[in-house]
Parts: C-alpha cells; structure tokens; sequence
C-alpha cells in the first residue's frame, strides 16, 4: 500500500509517494525468510507461556539448521521445539531450565551427546539479553560467583564484594509472541507471557512476532505500548486463542 | 531410630506454616519452587505479605478455583495461579533486576545442603547428573537481601543437610541466614549454626548427633525474624 501526500516545492503543488510502514505480512513463509543455517534464534515464553507455536512450526517448515536456540526452557513433549530439536536442527541450547516436566526429545539428545547444553541462570540470561538489546557488551553481577557456572570468567571486586562478567547475549533472529500488534510493529502483552519476549524481541538483528490480535495504528494507548515498533521486523497474525497448557 | 521416639518432627506442613509465622507483615517474597510454595498458604491473604514470581508477577495470589483459571497467568513452578488486587506483571529482565538489585525482603528456597558459613547447594547433586536445571535460583540466592532455606534436617538415607563444607555444586557462597527443618530453626551465624527453635523433646545434644556442622543455642531468642 502506497500513500499520497501532498508536498510544497519550490512553490507548486507536487504529490509525492511515501511507503507506508507496515510490519504485517500476509504469510508464514515471509514471516521466516532468510532465517539462516547456523542462526542464533531467541525463543520467547516461559514454558508454554507466552511461547509463539506457530513461529516455531513455521521455522520446521522454514528449514534453517544448525541452529543455536536461546529459551529458558528446552522444549515439552514432542511439539514445537522439542520437535524442532527431534529433527535434528539445533546445535546448541542456552537456558537456564531444561528439567521442565516431559522434556523427552532434549534429555535423549543431551545424554547421547547430540545436543550442546549452555546453562545460565534466568536472570543472568534476561540481562545479558537486555544488556544485547541496549548496546551493553557485557557487565558484572553477582549471581554465581563461587560456583561451577564461573569456570573461566572473569571476577572483579566493587565495595568488597565479588562480581563476575558476564557478556551481552545478541541474536541473530527473535520469535517473540504477542497479545495484540499494530503495523508499525507495537506490541502488547498478556499477564505473565511477558516473561523473556519483550527483551528478546531487543536483542535480535531480526525480530518476528506473532500476535493474537491486530489492531488499527492509533488503536493501542500510547501508555499501554510494552515493546515500541522500532524494535519489531515482522508480525504475523495467529489468533490461536489460549494455551492449553501451562 | 530411638531417636526420633522423644520427639516428633515437623511434617512439610508444620515446617512452611512455622516459616510463615517469622515473616512480617510488609515483607515482600519470592517463594521458590517446591517445598518453599507452600509457606504461601500459611500466610492469610489479609496480611499484607507480597509475593513475587521471577516469571514477572507480583503480588501472586493462591491458586485459582478450577473454573476461574486464567491460562495466562502461571508461577515460577509453571502452575495456575491469581493476581491479588494490587499485583503487577513485568517482563525479565526487570523481574531479575528487582532480584538483584536487592529488593526482595526475603527469598525462601529449598536445599540439598546448607553449609555453616551460609553456602547453600540446591540445585544439582552430582558433576554426571542428567542435564543440570539452574533456574532462577543462583539470582534468588546472591539477589534477595535474606535468603532463608527450607528443607529436611536430614537426606532419606540419614546423612546431615547441615553440613561443615557443601559437596555438593554451589548455588551462592555465604548467602544463607536461617534455615527451618524438620527438627530445628537455625541461624547462620559467624561462628556458625545457632538453634532459635527445635521441635518439642528435643534436646541440643540429640540434635548435634544428627547434624554435621557444630550446633550451638543462639545467644538471644530474639522473637520475630532479624
């Protein structure tokens, strides 16, 4: 869609076409093209919550492999990503939380050795995406030091107590689910499918949502916007209705 | 075990409800997943005790009646849950920062050991476990400006949780202030583990020969938590 406006030049009247943003795409395909082998995807949700199933059906579809995921959890049962990880597509896994009841697919694949496993703690993990998203390329904390998960970083004291490094987190690619979009890519959220979405859909060259409902530009309160458009590539519209599961 | 004839330990129950009783009213919590959430119900929804949920909820309420579910709205431990009125929802990463930057009164976990210079391991028992789940729980330990540990005096084959060093994988170092088991509520002290409270017929003595870590009475019974 192309929109006329009218514009003043050198004192005539000139109508000049403007492209209009709009975010919104019309299909799976176009939503996950030019998802690459070897691309580190961030994967909104907290267990089923908030995670965007239909995104990650249309990355099986897609093909892409090779992939590095980033999620707090590693998958349940046999769909979405535990069957992105079945067909052999992921390399490697960054999460705080793989033990979630039912992880079959994962626990098969990381015992035989067939999956690489990196675990954060989920707050060393939210902020090492926030940090990503922000132009921070790394920071101290506090969280973990003294334990098996500092092997190898760097430890600083501030005001007597020790911190450790930890790095910005950045993805190639977010799949981030929303509750409500408009076409400039502003987003909603619903109770707690906040969770990991709006900052991952920070910290991705490529940040693709889908959304329950779309709404006009204009339609959502200013105040009530969580994640602006500027961060947001594509949305695609998926009114599936409610998790079934938690 | 003769032992266990003079006196009658806590039951998981007893153990939150006891835990409860020590919070104060304003305080506000993050209940971690397991044994801690039961605290929850042992705090009457008219004392103003807030609850946090590092999935980006505060102020959690009990869970909901079957009919009334709100599948948006789950816990840490991905169960339904409610929002009382005044609760919020917030993404990660200010859930984490509100952990770490130390606004929490208080975080309750639950452990495999708690060591006498307050190091906790709770969330692997071996280095060749099946995949290691760290959670939230190294956050919650190094964040909360308390942390409190529920957990039973003693693993089901009888060894000690109470111990000098942990064998365990560390959670944090020196994070630990109070420990409620089944038999005894502990401080952790500098100079180590201080009984406030045991259970009735127990007595120090019989209380150090299932502990591992020296076990003295604290100075003062100070009545409500420090």
């Amino acid at each position: 869609m192309r929109q006329l406006i009218a514009a003043q030049a050198r004192g005539r009247a000139v109508k000049v076409t403007i492209p209009m943003i709009n975010k919104i795409v019309q299909s799976m395909a176009e939503a996950m093209a030019g998802i690459r082998d070897g691309a580190v995807v961030l994967l909104g949700g907290f267990g089923n919550i908030g995670q965007p199933h239909a995104l990650l059906d249309g990355l099986i579809e897609q093909g892409a492999k090779d992939l590095t995921v980033v999620s707090n959890n590693a998958g349940v049962g046999r769909t979405g990503l535990a069957r992105l990880l079945d067909l052999g597509r992921v390399r490697k896994i960054v999460c705080s939380f793989p033990r979630t009841a039912d992880p079959v697919v994962f626990e098969e694949l990381y015992r035989a050795g067939k999956i690489e496993l990196e675990i954060v703690p989920q707050g060393t993990m939210a902020e090492r995406l926030r940090a990503a998203g922000a132009g921070i390329p790394a920071f101290f904390t506090a969280t973990a030091v003294g334990t098996k998960l500092a092997a190898g970083k760097e430890e600083r004291e501030f005001g007597g107590r020790r911190y450790l490094l930890e790095e910005a987190l950045p993805g190639d690619v977010a799949l981030i689910e929303a509750w409500e979009a408009d076409r400039w890519g502003n987003l909603t959220y619903k109770c707690s499918a906040q969770n990991f979405n709006p900052v991952m859909a920070t910290a991705a060259k490529l940040t693709i949502v889908q959304t329950q409902h779309v709404v006009e530009l204009g339609a959502l309160d200013p105040e009530k916007i969580m994640t602006p458009g500027i961060y947001v590539n594509r949305v695609v519209h998926v009114p599936y209705g409610e998790p079934l599961v938690p | 075990m003769n032992f266990f004839a003079a006196c009658k330990p806590m039951t998981r129950n007893e153990m939150a409800e006891r835990l409860a009783r020590d919070i104060p009213e304003g305080w506000y919590v993050n209940l971690g997943i397991g044994a801690p959430l039961k605290v929850a119900d042992y705090v009457p929804v008219e004392r103003e005790v807030i609850f946090h949920s590092e999935n980006g909820v505060l102020g959690m309420g009990p869970a909901p009646q079957p009919d009334q579910v709100n599948r948006w709205l789950i816990n840490a431990g991905k169960q339904y849950v409610t929002l009382r009125t005044g609760g919020s929802y917030m993404h990660h990463a200010d859930s984490f920062a509100l952990i770490r930057g130390g606004h929490l009164d208080l975080c309750v976990l639950g452990a495999f050991q708690v060591a006498e210079n307050g190091d906790i391991a709770n969330w692997s028992t071996s280095d060749n476990d099946t995949a290691p789940a760290v959670g939230g729980a190294m956050d919650l330990a190094a964040g909360a400006r308390q942390l409190w540990v529920i957990m039973d005096h003693q693993t089901k084959s009888g060894e000690s949780r109470l111990v000098r060093r942990c064998t365990y994988p560390l959670t944090a170092i020196g994070a630990v202030k109070r420990v409620y088991t089944n038999l005894a509520v502990l401080d952790v002290t500098e100079d180590g583990f201080a009984v406030r409270d045991m259970v009735p017929g127990l007595t120090l003595d019989a209380l150090q020969k299932v502990t591992d870590a020296p076990v003295r009475m604290a100075k003062v019974n100070a009545g409500a938590a420090s």
